[in-house]
């Protein structure tokens, strides 16, 4: 059951230095000269709390853009050792001030790697973090996630969710256990309070499209015209995978130097050209309408089918980063209306 | 824009062409690029101060290059694209009707890249003011304080490569990243791998980049990559007097071999 909490403006400072104090890795928005993004933070006004969104997801928090999975040495009696990931090696992490559509973008990422088999790396990083998300009091062009069945104050995938009300006070959602061992140390800055209606305190998102309605139409469309029309003017990078909070692709390389060497995963995106290419150099999807289509199916109908969560948040970030100005609202309103 | 919009309308209904490469409005206050095939909806092209794109690009793109003969919409980084993309024999001569804009914003068509080589010798598009400040800063710093910048810079690449996708000039059906046997540079983001990728593009580059800066816009993290690419071309001026997109018959800078060179090592 959820507790529901008041956190002072006033404490927060303590807050993060306790955190601190037990030796968690903080990571938290920071504003680098250009951008917000999510950064190891040592210093408490190196917080940023009035933005709008990250420009890259916290994605990379519990699933890297690179990590070695082993490494080994080739020994002088040609015997082999290996160093497997070590999942103790990692950091207690606290994730402070995500919003809302990268709890739900980590979820989606949390269905993709633990289905079957778990990706151990994943779920290890997965484990060790706590995530504090900030509800949102603001959004822009490009945000959509009450299109995507949840909203700006939505709890799911947050282990506390935090909820500016009155005099920059928080209304804290304690909402697992991971949240509650979080704030034990804490307690007595966690005011008891009742539970509150925050929707005065959110922004309204207006809805855009029905992504259920996506996913039924999608059954229909994998040949028609649209795809091509949609994507001429894509240029086949990476910057809306990379970006993404949920978009999970990745590629697997060795590095080896003849006597030891390593292998890791990086991301991938279905986007580029060279994702699907086999070996034998035929390519089913040679052309890059087949790989927005791709991107958008995988998105709104494959995932929901298999995974029972949509691969979009609604995040907006791909639409901002985007050279070339594609735009997901844009196309997916399109879909709604064929 | 009503000079573009007729002209487009003309050319697609007496079929000279079959697309009309150029900008229309895009989602919120964007514009994109578009690609028009029926003389009624010439009059979704614009052109304004937000149609900084080099759309250039799609001139090599498998899908547009389908709908057979093109005219484009083009600022003067495009028409330097247009030449050099000639000049590297990825177009043929007179291949693409140009729909010109020039540098006061008039609309100027030229119907061969003859005439695009002679109105370029006039002078191309300058630096913008915050790129020549940028330059200038970079250029007054010692090697080290420079290799710091750079350095510090990349390291926020993720390698998405939105450089390489954005440049008209990166076409390469398989780009020297993307082999892994032998692996010529690092595929992750990591710090060594991302100043390999940079510095492999950027002399790739050399004496070919027609100075557009769409990978920088393109860059989702904001890297002034463009600078290291233009300060190539700087470079390739000065020593080899090459200077790209102005000729449609220019000998490629890097890989020409004169057996007068001034440098000994080469003969």
């Amino acid at each position: 059951m959820t507790e529901t909490k008041l956190l002072k403006k006033s404490s927060f400072e303590s807050f993060f230095k306790s955190l601190q104090g037990q030796g968690k890795t903080i990571y938290a928005p920071k504003n680098n000269g250009k951008k917000v993004e999510f950064t190891k933070v040592s210093t408490f006004e190196d917080i940023v709390f009035d933005y709008i969104n990250s420009n890259q997801s916290t994605k990379d928090i519990v699933f890297p853009r690179y990590h070695k999975v082993f490494r080994y040495t080739k020994e002088k009696d040609q015997s082999i050792t290996l160093q497997d990931f070590d999942p103790n090696a990692l950091p207690e992490t606290v994730i402070i001030g995500q919003r809302p559509c990268d709890a739900v973008g980590i979820l989606a990422l949390k269905a993709i790697f633990e289905t079957d088999n778990k990706d151990l790396p994943f779920t290890a990083r997965y484990d060790k973090t706590t995530f504090v998300t900030i509800s949102c009091n603001k959004c822009d062009e490009n945000c959509f996630c009450t299109s995507n069945g949840f909203g700006p104050g939505s709890t799911n995938g947050s282990d506390i969710l935090l909820t500016p009300v009155q005099n920059g006070d928080f209304y804290a959602e304690i909402l697992t256990e991971k949240g509650k061992n979080l704030i034990k140390a804490n307690e007595s800055l966690f005011e008891n309070t009742a539970e509150m209606d925050k929707t005065p305190f959110l922004v309204k998102v207006e809805p855009k499209f029905d992504n259920t309605k996506i996913q039924e139409k999608l059954g229909s469309l994998f040949n028609h015209e649209t795809w091509v029309e949609q994507s001429l003017h894509c240029i086949g990078c990476g910057a809306c995978a990379y970006v993404c909070p949920a978009c999970a692709c990745f590629d697997i390389l060795d590095e080896d130097n003849g006597r030891s060497g390593f292998r890791y995963k990086c991301w991938d995106s279905c986007g580029l050209g060279n994702f699907t290419l086999h070996t034998s150099g035929h390519n089913p999807r040679e052309v890059q309408s087949q790989r927005w289509r791709q991107r958008i199916y995988h998105k709104f109908s494959y995932m929901p089918k298999r995974e029972h969560v949509f691969g979009c948040v609604g995040c907006g970030r791909c639409s901002k980063v985007c050279p070339v100005n594609m735009n997901i609202i844009e196309h997916l309103q399109t879909v709604n209306e064929l | 824009m009503e000079d573009i919009r007729k002209r487009a309308k003309q050319l697609l209904e007496a079929k000279t062409v079959d697309v009309v490469i150029g900008y229309g409005e895009g989602y919120g206050k964007k514009v994109k690029a578009i690609f028009v095939r029926k003389p009624e909806d010439a009059d979704k092209l614009i052109y304004d101060e937000r149609c900084t794109q080099n759309i250039g690009v799609y001139l090599t793109k498998h899908e547009v290059k389908h709908f057979g003969k093109a005219a484009i919409v083009a600022s003067v980084p495009v028409m330097r694209t247009i030449l050099q993309l000639c000049s590297e024999n990825q177009l043929k001569e007179d291949d693409v009707l140009t729909l010109g804009i020039t540098l006061e914003g008039k609309f100027l068509e030229f119907p061969t890249y003859r005439t695009l080589e002679n109105f370029l010798a006039n002078g191309v598009q300058p630096l913008t003011e915050s790129d020549k400040e940028l330059m200038a800063k970079i250029d007054a710093m010692s090697i080290s304080e420079r290799w710091n910048f750079w350095t510090a810079e990349l390291s926020k690449c993720i390698k998405c490569y939105a450089c390489r996708s954005s440049c008209p000039m990166c076409y390469c059906n398989r780009c020297m990243v993307d082999y892994n046997q032998p692996q010529w540079v690092s595929v992750p983001s990591t710090e060594i791998g991302n100043i390999e990728w940079h510095l492999m593009r950027a002399m790739h580059l050399a004496g070919r980049c027609v100075n557009c800066g769409e990978c920088g816009r393109a860059c989702p993290v904001d890297l002034p990559i463009h600078l290291l690419t233009f300060k190539a071309s700087e470079e390739a001026k000065i020593n080899f007097s090459a200077v790209a997109g102005l000729s449609m018959a220019m000998p490629s800078t890097l890989s020409t071999y004169k057996p007068n060179d001034k440098e000994n090592f080469i003969k």
